[in-house]
């Protein structure tokens, strides 16, 4: 007879998994509308308004405009590849969120247990993250290739060089809070993150490590391929990229992995650098007791998605020379140097 | 009661292979090893060297797999983290400007290509015939566990192999300066 506390378990993870890709695929309808209304509003328009008071059912319209929407394959496509890179692009953004920690452990009413607001613990969590993280390059990658068309090659062709060249920043960046954290883990690099300096700074590893962060951000806006960085889909030069001959779910599923990379990304700097879901410490006792930590850690999310829309509008391209310059020539020894310093400091 | 009984049952038979841990251990070790293997012929055997490399892509991560089942999960992110997040991606790019058409034509195993075929046989029979005599077969494994893995791994590394480690750093360096020297224009 099996035991009655490993079933639930098993139940648990299962729950948990179902409920975080439901939120997961669930919150590109919110962010297309949020998008394009901070986008009309930074242009002094008001963006999307017919449908719905102040246009909130503008995604729904648009999902359902894409499911009925012909899935065309070209003609000359590899077909077999064409059907398959926007699923490979589509897992890894979802896989990331195996091991990110939401918040502390609650206790649910009911039955009365402690459950953790993650998935999986992992002693290599960041590290785990990364990698996986890196995978949805080959759907960009595939896709452009198997369309068999010049646009959407030279997208997939400049999407492989550029978020190549920009993880060994991104990664060097993130050594120097593991360094702190003294562990792989995101749940204890959140953990060491408590508490206050001098009684007044919040104990987060941004004034620890603003270099660190400042490469971080660079580096994971260019991985999400989003402007000033968003060269694979140059609608001046490429007409859309890589994503160029998709249509219909298929093109929906791309733009999905886009937004989960804008999130995940947002996720990781709260995490590494804005104390994850711990709260600041000037916020009085009886306020922290009544907040549930989980709000810290989706408000901090929030603002750092608000930031990456507000920079879409704000900041032009970069050339794609200028690109590799940063990412080579600036990021990759600043990333460096930062991890030197990092180690004399903790000596 | 009864009704409580056939409940549990039921549920068991769901998850009986979660409470054998070593049959699902072997199940999973299996299931690895078969894509594993079937992936890497198909590296060799496919025409279209994108589907050869996507072939090699699969093998990578099965064998990521089996890291995992032998309580190294270090090793299993930094063989996804470096093979497939970066080296595999290096492959692909290069392949992706080839002339695929061209290169479509000209096949690595049929045609006349026995030798490779009889070559491959005689490796596999030293394999076998080398580890049906070796001790490596009885060698019991300590049951790690999952956790402090990467500070043992780190503590190895910059104590007991010292030495190796600095000398494999050493030569990565010069590999990379021979890269940089060999892929510059030359300056007239």
């Amino acid at each position: 007879m099996p035991d009655v506390n490993t079933l639930i378990e098993v139940a648990l993870i299962i729950v948990k998994v179902v409920i975080v890709s439901m939120i997961l695929f669930s919150l590109p309808l919110p962010l297309t509308w949020l998008e394009r209304k901070i986008a009309g509003h930074i242009q002094l328009r008001l963006g999307p308004f017919r449908v719905g008071p102040h246009g909130v059912l503008q995604p729904l319209a648009d999902m359902i405009k894409l499911m009925f929407k012909e899935d065309i394959t070209p003609y000359k496509a590899d077909k077999w590849l064409f059907r398959l890179s926007p699923i490979v692009a589509m897992v890894p953004a979802f896989a990331v969120y195996a091991t990110i920690p939401f918040g502390n452990t609650v206790t649910v009413p009911f039955i009365n247990k402690e459950i953790s607001l993650h998935i999986a613990d992992m002693n290599v969590g960041i590290l785990y993250v990364l990698a996986i993280g890196g995978i949805t390059v080959y759907g960009i990658m595939l896709g452009g290739w198997a369309s068999n068309s010049k646009y959407a090659l030279l997208g997939g062709i400049r999407a492989s060089a550029q978020m190549v060249s920009y993880e060994i920043a991104l990664t060097f960046s993130c050594v120097g809070v593991v360094m702190i954290a003294n562990s792989l883990s995101l749940v204890d690099i959140v953990h060491t993150q408590k508490g206050a300096i001098l009684g007044i700074l919040p104990n987060w590893n941004i004034f620890y490590q603003p270099l660190g962060f400042i490469i971080f951000l660079i580096a994971a806006l260019a991985e999400t391929n989003r402007i000033p960085f968003d060269l694979p889909e140059d609608e001046g030069t490429l007409a859309a990229g890589y994503h160029v001959e998709y249509s219909g779910m298929r093109f929906a599923f791309f733009m999905l992995t886009e937004y989960l990379a804008m999130v995940t990304v947002s996720v990781l700097s709260v995490i590494l650098f804005f104390g994850g879901w711990n709260s600041p410490p000037l916020v009085p006792e009886t306020l922290n007791n009544l907040i549930p930590p989980i709000f810290w850690f989706i408000g901090k999310v929030a603002v750092f998605i608000y930031f990456f829309m507000w920079l879409r509008f704000t900041l032009p391209r970069y050339r794609y020379d200028q690109l590799m310059t940063i990412g080579w020539k600036i990021l990759l020894p600043l990333s460096l140097l930062n991890i030197l310093i990092t180690g004399l400091l903790l000596i | 009661m009864v009704v409580e009984d056939k409940f549990y049952n039921l549920i068991f038979a769901i998850f009986i292979l979660q409470f054998r841990e070593h049959d699902m251990e072997k199940l999973f070790f299996l299931t690895f090893a078969a894509i594993a293997v079937i992936s890497a012929l198909a590296v060799v055997s496919v025409r279209n060297p994108v589907h050869s490399a996507i072939a090699l892509i699969v093998c990578l991560f099965q064998v990521a797999a089996v890291f995992i089942l032998l309580r190294s999960p270090f090793l299993a992110a930094v063989q996804v983290f470096i093979y497939v997040g970066a080296v595999m991606v290096l492959f692909l790019f290069v392949i992706m400007m080839l002339d695929i058409k061209r290169a479509v034509i000209t096949s690595f195993l049929p045609s006349g290509r026995f030798w490779i075929i009889a070559l491959l046989l005689l490796l596999i029979g030293e394999i076998v015939f080398t580890l049906a005599d070796s001790k490596l077969v009885d060698i019991q494994m300590a049951q790690a566990s999952l956790d402090g893995t990467v500070m043992e791994i780190g503590k190895a590394m910059f104590s007991t192999y010292l030495l190796p480690f600095e000398i494999v750093s050493v030569i990565l360096l010069v590999a990379l300066m021979a890269a940089i020297v060999m892929g510059r224009k030359e300056i007239k």
